[in-house]
């Protein structure tokens, strides 16, 4: 009996001690590429969100995770004025920075650091306005400077955005990652300390996960953040392995070298999905694939023309080959998982013969012109290049014959937004999921000055819809004017839309509690690794 | 030999006013510019554009532009990379370890390897050693490099798992922070058990696969001196004394037939300090030939300016070790004779 004690003892001890000691949980996380920094709002390419973003800093409201509706974040509540002109926010209490070697927060999170990381991007003469020659080209890009018109402490936990128009995608606005909110006490106390540029390189922020060590090109290294408002991540240490290339990085997930990858080679795909050591996670991506007519030029400035391209077009030869299946048919300029996406419309039916009649009516005979292709592979398009091809062939039954031309990725953005091309491929991910995103964005007519506007088609109809709709706050009024907008181009066809590619991405079977984001954002927080 | 060595450095000050130039001009020839890139396919007003290229500094003639480049350089200032707003030269040489470690590893191999197989081809011309060796020498010349280094991950990582598939150091169970940037060293400074074996073992693939084309290069310029060599008459004459054959090769054939050996060695540690970038890409090696890919997709053009000054800069300075160790092996040369 003793001995059966004292070896009773010995076993709780050694339990005891070994879940005390559990050697800390590690996730690797291959990603495609090298963050561009540490602040997200210098910023718009996924490798920085998700290292600096989506890992380091939270925002006053945040989608919800595999979701694009937006919830509450460093925000509780909020209230909307019914002219759409204000917004007030109600901050949580008790979130905490992160603290390093060089800061050690006296406070917690509150509305002085909402207001310095607006302002920050916003007001030309603030103090750290300049620092690290940061552009904000998002919080431009979104309008901002235009949007807003002040921004407020009402209290400690209340803050209030003043606009000076209605903009029904602001809250989806400030779930985004160039509004991510820095720590107005370490942008101060490093002012004094006259090293500015720290709150850049060293960030600090309120997110799950704290940076421990960036070694470029290579490796980032966190630690769970211990005091994170939602609760500390299931993992004490998160890995970036930076693999650039795709089939290596499925070599590392294979090797047990790394936990989860994103953008698998389409080709691989069987292989991964018959690998039963893998999970293949797959989403509808908030993407496009599209193919813009140049409306400035003749004869892609008759609509008539451009509906019988696009019958000649074979959209699901193309998304076999060229997305290998991993896709849908597009017919509308945004996604099927969009809001507003009025699936009445009803597509241009692949059909030679009523392509070849209507270009006979629109008096078009032996048309020579040219398909530009991208050079790069994109979410929305993995190979430009066979795309054109097809639909180089597929013209040729038509009596069109095209030319297909491409430059470098910088040169043909270049080029392209000049209009120079006749026809070209491109496409679009969605910011923050709202339609306006995508209807406003690429087809308005302000649009067509900023180079966004590939088809530089302005159509008072659908311009009118879509700006309307940007005013209103009630979404199901929103939704029926932007039906209508889409009813208008497929009746007008600027574009050719191709597809809406699936996005992938493959997890180790001892992954639990990732989701997938439809902004193609990498987030561990709720991630965990089985023994 | 002081005169000689003069008269080699005195080469390099108007090399790099031409290299100056033309690393100022090569980037800005490119269709596009880092706004193009940074704005991606979202477009931007012509008063966003404006403001930005104001901002960059790009708004001045060029030869405004390359004056202040130049004046800056001589100030020690390269410039911030467009695309971090770092300084390149922190940039370029946080990089440059990892690119000399990898380069010194695959050209150690290139020469123990390539070297000896150049010899035995020379001495057995005709012979199936020679077929053989210099057989694989043009497969390994001609092999993408890419594909090759695919091919090793699949096949040592993936199906037999003894190299790891990339990258410098086993990040789960290590880490440390850098202190020289070598990662072997690093290792061995942590004083992590087993943190120098897993950097070597990150070490062998990549250098293999480097290795490969300077190997090959190397292997047949050493069989086309030696046979040169060999069929000279003091070779003839030394056999004819009696002297052993391994004398008279690894002595006196072997030193005249350095001579262009090493030049050619030389000419392949440029090469592989600015071209190991599909290397550093297939094996996530954080070097500078794929950061200088990365600054020329985005126009980063004091990241590119600085990084090719940079690069000739060590390859001049390679070419000039080359000329000189070239003087010291043929005292004709450093005579002026």
């Amino acid at each position: 009996m003793k001995k059966r004690l004292i070896a009773l003892s010995i076993l709780s001890a050694v339990c005891f001690f070994s879940q005390a000691h559990a050697a800390p949980k590690t996730f690797v996380y291959c990603s495609e590429g090298s963050p561009s920094g540490f602040n997200p709002q210098f910023y718009t390419d996924g490798s920085t969100f998700d290292a600096a973003g989506q890992a380091l800093y939270n925002r006053l409201v945040e989608f919800k995770p595999g979701e694009t509706n937006v919830s509450p974040a460093l925000a509780e509540s909020w209230e909307i004025s019914a002219d759409g002109l204000t917004y007030t926010f109600k901050l949580r209490k008790g979130v905490k920075f992160h603290t390093t070697k060089d800061f050690t927060p006296t406070r917690d999170f509150n509305a002085d650091d909402v207001l310095f990381s607006f302002n920050r991007q916003w007001k030309t003469d603030h103090p750290y306005h300049k620092i690290s020659n940061g552009n904000y080209e998002y919080f431009s890009g979104m309008s901002m400077p235009d949007v807003l018109k002040a921004i407020d402490k009402v209290d400690d936990y209340t803050v209030k955005f003043t606009l000076n128009r209605p903009e029904a995608p602001m809250l989806a606005n400030l779930a985004m990652d160039f509004a991510s909110i820095l720590s107005a006490e370490y942008a101060d106390a490093m002012m004094k300390a006259k090293t500015p540029e720290k709150v850049d390189t060293d960030p600090v922020g309120t997110g799950p996960f704290q940076l421990v060590a960036y070694q470029k090109d290579a490796m980032i290294r966190y630690k769970a953040n211990e005091t994170f408002f939602e609760g500390k991540p299931k993992i004490d240490n998160l890995v970036f392995a930076i693999t650039t290339d795709n089939a290596v990085r499925w070599q590392k997930l294979q090797a047990g070298e790394c936990h989860l990858m994103p953008f698998p080679n389409p080709a691989d795909l069987k292989a991964m999905q018959e690998n039963k050591e893998v999970t293949v996670l797959s989403q509808e991506g908030l993407n496009v694939g599209y193919f813009a007519y140049n409306t400035t030029k003749k004869p892609f400035d008759d609509a008539r023309v451009r509906k019988a391209l696009n019958m000649a077009i074979n959209k699901p030869a193309i998304l076999d080959a060229v997305y290998q299946g991993a896709g849908k048919v597009a017919k509308n300029p945004i996604p099927p998982t969009m809001w507003s996406y009025n699936d009445k419309v009803e597509d241009d039916k692949y059909d030679v013969e009523a392509a070849k009649k209507l270009l006979e009516e629109a008096g078009v005979k032996d048309l020579k012109t040219n398909i530009w292709a991208m050079p790069v592979q994109r979410p929305y398009n993995p190979n430009a290049k066979r795309m054109a091809e097809m639909i180089q062939a597929d013209w040729k039954a038509v009596g069109v014959t095209a030319e297909i031309v491409s430059f470098e990725w910088a040169e043909y953005l270049e080029r392209s937004k000049k209009g120079e091309h006749d026809t070209l491929l491109m496409g679009w991910t969605g910011d923050n999921g709202d339609p306006d995103n995508f209807l406003a964005v690429l087809l308005g007519c302000d649009a067509v000055k900023d180079g966004s506007n590939r088809a530089f088609w302005c159509n008072q109809e659908f311009n009118d819809l879509v700006m309307k709709a940007k005013t209103l706050s009630d979404q199901g009024e929103r939704a029926k004017l932007y039906e209508q907008a889409q009813e208008v181009f497929k009746k007008e066809a600027p574009w050719a839309t191709i597809a809406h590619s699936v996005v992938y991405e493959v997890a180790n079977k001892k992954v639990s509690g990732y989701k997938q984001s439809p902004f193609g954002l990498h987030q561990f927080k709720s991630v965990d690794l089985a023994e | 030999m002081f005169k000689f060595i003069l008269s080699k450095i005195a080469l390099i000050i108007p090399t790099f006013i031409g290299i100056t130039l033309a690393a100022f001009l090569f980037v800005r020839l490119l269709p596009g510019d880092p706004i193009t890139i940074l704005t991606g396919e979202r477009g931007v007003s012509d008063e966003r554009r404006a403001e930005m290229v104001a901002q960059l500094g790009l708004d001045k003639p060029l030869i405004i532009q390359y004056f202040n480049y130049v004046k800056n350089l001589l100030q020690g200032d390269f410039g911030q990379s467009l695309s971090t707003h770092r300084p390149v030269v922190e940039e370029f040489f946080e990089r440059l370890p990892a690119t000399l470690e990898l380069s010194f590893f695959a050209i150690l191999i290139a020469v123990l390897v390539g070297v000896p197989a150049g010899i035995i081809a020379a001495v057995k011309r005709g012979r199936w050693p020679d077929h053989i060796l210099m057989g694989t020498a043009l497969t390994g010349y001609s092999m993408p490099i890419f594909w090759w280094g695919l091919l090793l991950i699949m096949l040592f990582s993936t199906t037999l798992g003894w190299t790891p598939v990339s990258g410098r150091l086993d990040i789960i169970n290590y880490y440390f922070d850098p202190i020289t940037g070598f990662m072997t060293i690093d290792a061995w400074l942590s004083g992590q058990e087993g943190a120098v074996k897993s950097a070597l073992r990150h070490l062998i693939l990549p250098s293999v696969v480097l290795s490969t084309i300077p190997m090959a290069v190397i292997a047949r310029q050493t069989r086309s001196a030696m046979l040169e060599v060999l069929g000279e008459d003091y070779i003839r004459t030394a056999y004819a004394k009696g002297l052993p054959t391994w004398r008279v090769i690894g002595i006196h054939a072997l030193r005249n037939a350095m001579i262009t050996v090493v030049t050619v060695i030389g000419l392949q540690v440029g090469t592989l300090v600015a071209g190991a970038v599909l290397t550093e890409s297939i094996f996530a090696w954080p070097g500078v030939g794929k950061w200088m890919i990365d600054a020329i997709s985005h126009r980063d053009y004091p990241a590119v300016q600085g990084g090719l000054l940079f690069i000739a800069m060590l390859v001049m300075v390679v070419n000039l070790m080359v000329d000189l160790m070239y003087g010291w092996i043929n005292p004709r040369v450093r005579d002026g004779k």
